[in-house]
């Protein structure tokens, strides 16, 4: 989409999923699949490669570099380095050869948790090929959220679930990783497992958690939320401006509202 | 000068008991080493091909963060860590081509010129300590336990990394009677436990490892004290499949050498880690009665 602001001198905001050039921007050429585009620079690979005319069927998603739909493979003319990133973040820069890689085709184990237990070995077991690591890093050097990926592939080999739970966490399951590995090692989905696992034998439960999950089951809220979704649309606005808020600094623990029947 | 304490994969989950004996021994000693918070595995086994470089690449990241961390030296445990860091090292030192070749490809790390001396917990108890100073901090001696020690294959071979020259066992000798143990010499004590041929044959047809454990018997050990944990699930994991088979005609108890060290320092039980070992061993301690101090 595409907003202008006629009072003040051509300002031109490009948001959305497409590219607007502003006046006077200078262009740059990026290749897309080795062919040659001129596109606005200042503008983030996902949208210059919308400018240039591809549309994302797949390859895109959230366009805040959270779902890992838009992995890229890119280089700079000149050098033989090989760079990462998202799509959806990373600026264009010039004579940028652009790939891809929306899909990797790893191996990805099925299991139930249920079945499994808090010990290493259901995770050698499910994805042996973890042996295959040979430390080269490549998986590391490759990943767009900057995740020590070799690191927790080792902490798995060693058993050490938790460690390599809390390694893998900021992972978006982009698979850039495995496109690199020599192991041919799935790393993304065994760190998935990982962090499932924890989660479910291995990090102590939270009471409070399991307490309002039940209270939940047996129809606590029930009542609450027909009344909300039968209310009519004057209604639910009064009640929304109305609403008791926590104050954004407030201590935690130190703010209750006034009404405390719903807690 | 500082040590970094590599750990091995196996000593984390598999062979806690030899990696916690240890670090709570270190702690009586008042011998200081950083553990690693970033590591790799070994290699596991040093490869021989001669370009054969990626298998050069884990060792030597290990190496290389020992050097981050500020280290001197790096320490380890496991024997098969222990070999394939030492000659990574060798080769990082000594070999420029090849050092060169494996620098370049691990350009996101910093270069690496063999600078960080590898050893061996063995060592590092003689070298930083002493056994006079570990004889004077035994408050729970061996009496009665005649113990047998297992360098097996990768503690001497090959030379010029080895512990201590090939057909001499001092180190594990001297710390054992320093424990206030009798040392059993036999000749088995460097014979190969079986290694990795377990995983091709039937339980119980491992004729290297009934070899080690027989010689052990016949020369009167009641124990065998072993630092590999491959070696301890051969000879002690894998016995009674030998004793089934009639390839062995006595048990003959292993443990970790770390552990022996702990119970004599006095080291409060729970880091001794028994219930990874087998039920032989942990009754042999009660009969001879190790276990009742502590």
């Amino acid at each position: 989409m595409c907003e202008t602001n006629s009072t003040q001198p051509e300002i031109k905001v490009a948001t959305g999923d497409r590219a607007i050039l502003p006046e006077g921007a200078k262009t740059i050429p990026i290749f897309v699949m080795g062919k040659k585009y001129e596109v606005p620079e200042t503008l983030t690979i996902m949208k210059a490669m919308e400018f240039a005319g591809f549309k994302f069927l797949r390859g895109a998603g959230c366009r805040g570099g959270i779902c890992g739909a838009c992995p890229t493979v890119y280089r700079l003319a000149g050098d033989y380095k090989l760079h990462f990133g998202l799509a959806c973040q990373t600026v264009v820069e010039p004579n940028m050869y652009l790939a891809q890689i929306p899909f990797f085709p790893a191996n990805r184990a099925s299991f139930n948790i249920e079945e499994l237990n808090g010990a290493a070995e259901a995770i050698h077991a499910l994805y042996p090929e973890v042996f295959r690591c040979v430390a080269c890093n490549l998986c590391t050097k490759a990943c767009p959220m900057d995740v020590k990926v070799m690191d927790y592939i080792s902490a798995i080999k060693q058993g050490q679930i938790e460690k390599a739970a809390r390694i893998s966490f900021d992972c978006i399951q982009c698979g850039l990783c495995s496109s690199r590995c020599m192991g041919e090692i799935p790393q993304y989905h065994v760190a998935q497992l990982a962090r499932r696992i924890f989660a479910r034998y291995i990090q102590p439960q939270a009471e409070h958690l399991k307490q309002r999950a039940e209270e939940i089951s047996a129809g606590k809220y029930d009542q609450m939320l027909d009344d909300l979704s039968t209310m009519d649309k004057d209604n639910l606005e009064q009640l929304y401006v109305a609403r008791e808020r926590e104050p954004d600094m407030a201590e935690p623990g130190t703010w209750q509202p006034q009404d405390t029947k719903h807690l | 000068m500082k040590i970094s304490y590599y750990p091995g994969c196996t000593l984390k989950y598999k062979a806690r008991n030899l990696e916690k004996a240890a670090l709570a021994s270190l702690d009586v000693l008042g011998i200081d080493v950083e553990e690693m918070d970033r590591w790799n595995c070994c290699g596991a086994v040093y490869s021989l091909a001669a370009d054969d470089l990626i298998h050069m690449v884990g060792p030597a990241r290990n190496l290389i963060r020992a050097k981050e961390q500020g280290a001197g030296k790096i320490v380890t445990l496991c024997s098969m860590c222990y070999n394939t860091l030492a000659r990574v090292n060798q080769l990082m030192k000594n070999d420029p081509e090849k050092r060169d070749t494996i620098n370049r490809f691990m350009d996101d790390e910093i270069d690496y010129f063999g600078e960080v001396e590898v050893v061996h917990f063995l060592s590092l108890l003689k070298e930083e300590v002493g056994w006079d100073a570990i004889r004077a901090k035994v408050s729970h001696p061996l009496n009665n336990l005649k113990i047998a020690s297992y360098y097996g294959c990768t503690l001497q071979r090959p030379e010029e990394v080895g512990i201590e020259p090939m057909g001499s066992f001092t180190l594990m000798n001297d710390l054992f009677e320093a424990l206030g143990a009798e040392v059993v010499s036999f000749a088995g004590a460097d014979k190969c436990c079986g290694s990795y041929q377990v995983i091709c044959e039937e339980p119980g047809d491992n004729s290297a490892a009934a070899k080690v454990l027989n010689l052990a018997a016949e020369n009167g050990a009641e124990m065998l004290a072993s630092s590999c944990p491959l070696c301890e699930f051969n000879l002690g994991k894998q016995q009674e499949a030998l004793l089934q088979k009639g390839a062995i005609s006595n048990n003959v108890p292993t443990l970790y050498f770390t552990q022996l060290l702990a119970m004599a320092l006095g080291v409060d039980s729970k880091e001794w880690c028994l219930e990874l070992n087998d039920k032989i061993t942990v009754d042999l301690l009660e009969a001879k009665n190790c276990l009742a101090a502590v």
